[in-house]
């Protein structure tokens, strides 16, 4: 394909590709996502081309595989278009149904479309299942309809339209008020003002000419996956971010920092940066209008604290990846020295959004300081898990409980942990805090990267407090005192807690280095580390003293503090519990009542889990 | 010159010095450990926090690495920054219950008890080694191996390198390696026998 050297001749490019599309009557948009990838969508994939290929189907049926759906619970999905069909948990079985009668013929397969949860009755279209009908879609509502290998379909769906806009009718400045007036905050966690972070570093002098704009895309939160859903499903849409961002500050190279634990991201980020580049859309004299910017991919060694700006920079570098002390801004002196914007993989997608549509459009979704739309990654103990974009200011009771449809197996909902290792535990009396960044702020947490970890009665809070802390341990780099030596000590506090050893004198110890941990760490990994620990002090202090006075834990989590029996009297000697236990340390005879050999039990649970006569009890 | 304001008392300073700097050239006293003159600041002990009050709004930040500024307060002396020095005096003791350095600070600065698991790995992790061995020797046989509480200071591959030319400037400018305190102490337990030796507040502060 020749370069294109005008925005009239993308719009040339765009209506061929329109016009080829006219032959398919139909699409099939199977989902490639993540969650669907696990429930080995390739081969259903294979098996569906294979299938309308068998059926004389190719010419007029277009077979895709594409980003993220979001409804990961009902992976692998797929959805028909233009009718809108959305089909839940395919198998390789229902293959050849769906190829030869709905693909074909248009007929409705009753058994994959998703009953309402509410009356049982199949929902047809996608539109009008609950998990999407209350979602506010405008980033990820794209991937359904893009194959991201392929930069035609980006192109097709109106794709570069708004770095043509920006290139040709704005000024640099423009770009960066617009994006201002939009009200963009960063989607990385902090919510710092993108504008204002752009013109620091477009007023940031550059001796040899060079800045750079920077892609996060270093996302370690446990549960979480947007950023990589994005970049995997819609590549483009952030490249088309950045090259806007580019422009406005003026810069001249660009870095993508991925994560190695994403492979797929990279090869498709790869394969979308080559195409960008053979059609002209990156690399010198972009769409005729003589600015050249190029961006490379760097991938990450494995370290959380990569995901922190300084941190990230060294690794690009080649250096250890390591926080350093910001008194010089990364805007004046960041990478290689030289002035440098990092933003989040969702801050860059929204930029052609705001550029597209305008500010004061833009700004009409969200609340007054929390502007646009964020995206969740919902996982834990919700009946609906996957990817949720809403509109800022949504409560969120109306993100778990309509969107989410809920708690998993009706237990009663106990906290929700957003932002990831340096956010909180929110509970159920504030489940009607607004999902702002100033909202989640004031309530202990933050918003993060948008990790939202759903927990139910049986998730002991010290526990997933310990737990925190011990990824962190993993994850910080070591270089300062309070958040290398900090972290190691809570750590041993909270294992003496959960293993009936803690304190009250510990708990005060816990407090008061959380607050010098907050106040002296070098960057903000080390800072928010102790956020775990306080918001879960803060609504669940009862559940620590509970361990530390009755040395009990209430979600029968902490193995040091429960006890495991039979009651003699519903038990009826099947066996079935004798025979489960791994370690052998059930005894009894067949028909007699069993017992537990307390000094062997390693209290895994899986006795109870296999009685069926309820006979088994947990103390 | 700048202008500023330490611990109640305005002074001047090089534009060029630290805030560290500047407090020690007017005899006021800042601890720090992983700070030696010539070196690069890497602001990792944390030590040397002081409150910085700017626009109104104050926090504790490494004062090794924080360049003077016009018009800002430092505060070296204040509740806050006396809690968290101890603290990080306390949390250093745990990982290292035998170095006289550390057991002077504790004397000095009032740390009386250990409340961590004490637990000695000889090390404190200042890097001040790593920095001599590539600044000033410019050897560079000396670096940071592993990540987080693993952390440590190690040859390539931990097999003695060729690089290494024994010059021993890394034992020499490392602050724990030293013989150990001769206090009365128990292992993991504090000495204090100079508690009261020294002076606490050479300039109190008004918080």
């Amino acid at each position: 394909m020749a370069k294109i050297k005008s925005p009239a001749m993308l719009e040339e490019y765009r209506n061929e590709i329109l016009r080829k599309r006219k032959y398919y009557f139909r699409t099939i948009s199977l989902c490639g996502g993540p969650g669907c990838h696990a429930q080995h969508c390739d081969e259903i994939y294979e098996a569906v081309k294979k299938a309308v290929e068998e059926n004389g189907l190719s010419e007029n049926v277009e077979v895709k595989k594409t980003g993220c759906h979001g409804f990961c619970e009902m992976g692998p999905i797929a959805v028909i278009q233009p009718e809108g069909i959305f089909y839940k948990k395919i198998s390789l079985d229902d293959v050849s149904d769906i190829v030869n009668r709905t693909l074909g013929k248009g007929e409705l397969i009753k058994e994959l479309l998703y009953p309402d949860p509410e009356n049982g009755k199949p929902i047809t279209k996608e539109s009008r299942v609950p998990f999407y009908a209350k979602q506010k879609r405008l980033l990820m509502s794209m991937n359904e309809y893009i194959d991201p290998c392929k930069i035609e379909d980006y192109i097709a769906q109106g794709g570069y339209s708004a770095l043509c806009k920006a290139l040709f009718e704005m000024e640099p400045m423009e770009i960066i008020e617009e994006v201002d007036k939009a009200g963009l905050r960063g989607r990385g966690g902090a919510g710092f003002p993108t504008a204002s972070k752009w013109r620091a570093c477009r007023k940031a002098i550059a001796r040899d000419g060079i800045k750079y704009v920077l892609c996060n895309a270093d996302e370690g939160d446990p549960g979480a996956y947007m950023d990589r859903s994005l970049l995997e499903g819609n590549p483009h849409l952030v490249l088309e971010g950045m090259i806007i961002g580019a422009y406005g500050i003026g810069a001249t190279e660009g870095y993508i920092y991925v994560r190695h634990e994403y492979p797929l991201t990279v090869s498709n980020l790869l394969v979308a940066i080559d195409q960008a580049r053979k059609v002209g859309l990156l690399g010198k004299n972009i769409l005729g209008s003589g600015f050249d910017f190029d961006i490379k991919v760097s991938i990450g060694g494995g370290a959380f604290v990569c995901g922190e700006s300084t941190a990230l920079m060294a690794s690009i570098e080649g250096r250890i990846g390591e926080p350093r002390v910001k008194h010089i801004h990364t805007a004046e002196k960041g990478l290689f020295n030289r002035p440098t914007n990092l933003n989040n993989v969702e801050t860059w997608a929204n930029v052609p959004l705001i550029i597209n549509q305008g500010a004061g459009k833009y700004r009409k979704v969200g609340t007054k300081t929390s502007t646009g739309t964020k995206i969740f990654s919902l996982v834990g103990s919700v009946n609906n898990t996957g990817l949720v974009e809403v509109p800022m200011g949504m409560t969120l009771r109306e993100i778990i409980f309509d969107i989410g449809g809920g708690v998993k197996g009706g237990r009663t909902f106990k906290a929700v942990q957003t932002g990831g290792p340096s956010g909180g535990c929110i509970p159920e009396s504030l489940l009607d805090t607004p999902v702002d960044f100033d909202a989640l702020y004031d309530v202990g947490s933050m918003m993060g990267s948008g990790g939202m970890i759903v927990m139910d009665e049986t998730t002991c809070m010290v526990d997933i407090a310990r737990y925190f802390v011990d990824f962190l341990c993993d994850e910080s780099c070591g270089k300062c005192v309070p958040c290398r030596e900090g972290l190691k000590q809570m750590l041993y506090i909270l294992e003496d807690i959960t293993e009936g050893r803690g304190t009250l004198e510990q708990l005060e110890l816990l407090k008061e280095l959380a607050g010098v941990m907050r106040d002296t760490s070098l960057c903000g990994l080390g800072q928010t580390a102790a956020n775990p620990v306080l918001s879960t002090i803060r609504y669940f202090e009862d559940e620590y003293v509970d361990h530390i006075k009755k040395m009990k834990c209430r979600a029968g989590v902490c193995k040091a503090l429960i006890a495991f029996s039979i009651n003699a009297k519903k038990c009826t000697g099947c066996m079935r519990c004798r025979k489960a236990c791994p370690v052998g340390a059930i005894k009894g005879k067949k028909k007699e009542p069993h017992t537990i050999q307390a000094e062997k039990c390693e209290k895994c649970g899986i006795c109870l889990e296999v009685c069926e006569y309820g006979a088994v009890v947990r103390k | 010159m700048v202008k500023l304001i330490i611990d109640s008392q305005s002074v001047e300073a090089e534009e060029t010095w630290t805030v560290l700097e500047a407090a020690r050239y007017y005899g006021i006293d800042i601890p720090s450990l992983c700070y030696y003159e010539g070196l690069t600041p890497t602001s990792s002990c944390r030590l040397c926090v002081v409150e910085v009050i700017r626009g109104g709004r104050s926090r504790l930040t490494a004062s090794c690495s924080l360049p003077v500024q016009e018009g800002i307060e430092v505060r070296t002396n204040s509740e806050r920054v006396r809690k968290a020095r101890k603290m990080i005096i306390e949390l250093l003791l745990a990982s290292c219950p035998n170095s006289r350095t550390l057991q002077c600070l504790a004397s000095k600065y009032g740390v009386t008890k250990i409340r961590f698991r004490p637990e000695d790995r000889g090390c404190i992790l200042c890097g001040l080694c790593v920095r001599m061995c590539e600044e000033q020797m410019q050897a560079g046989a000396i670096g940071f191996v592993y990540r987080g509480v693993n952390r440590e200071v190690a040859m390539p591959f931990h097999t003695k390198h060729d690089a290494c030319r024994e010059c021993g400037a890394c034992l020499f400018i490392c602050p724990v390696c030293e013989m150990p305190c001769q206090g009365p102490m128990q292992p993991g337990q504090l000495c204090n026998a100079c508690l009261d030796t020294v002076q606490l507040e050479a300039f109190p502060c008004k918080d």
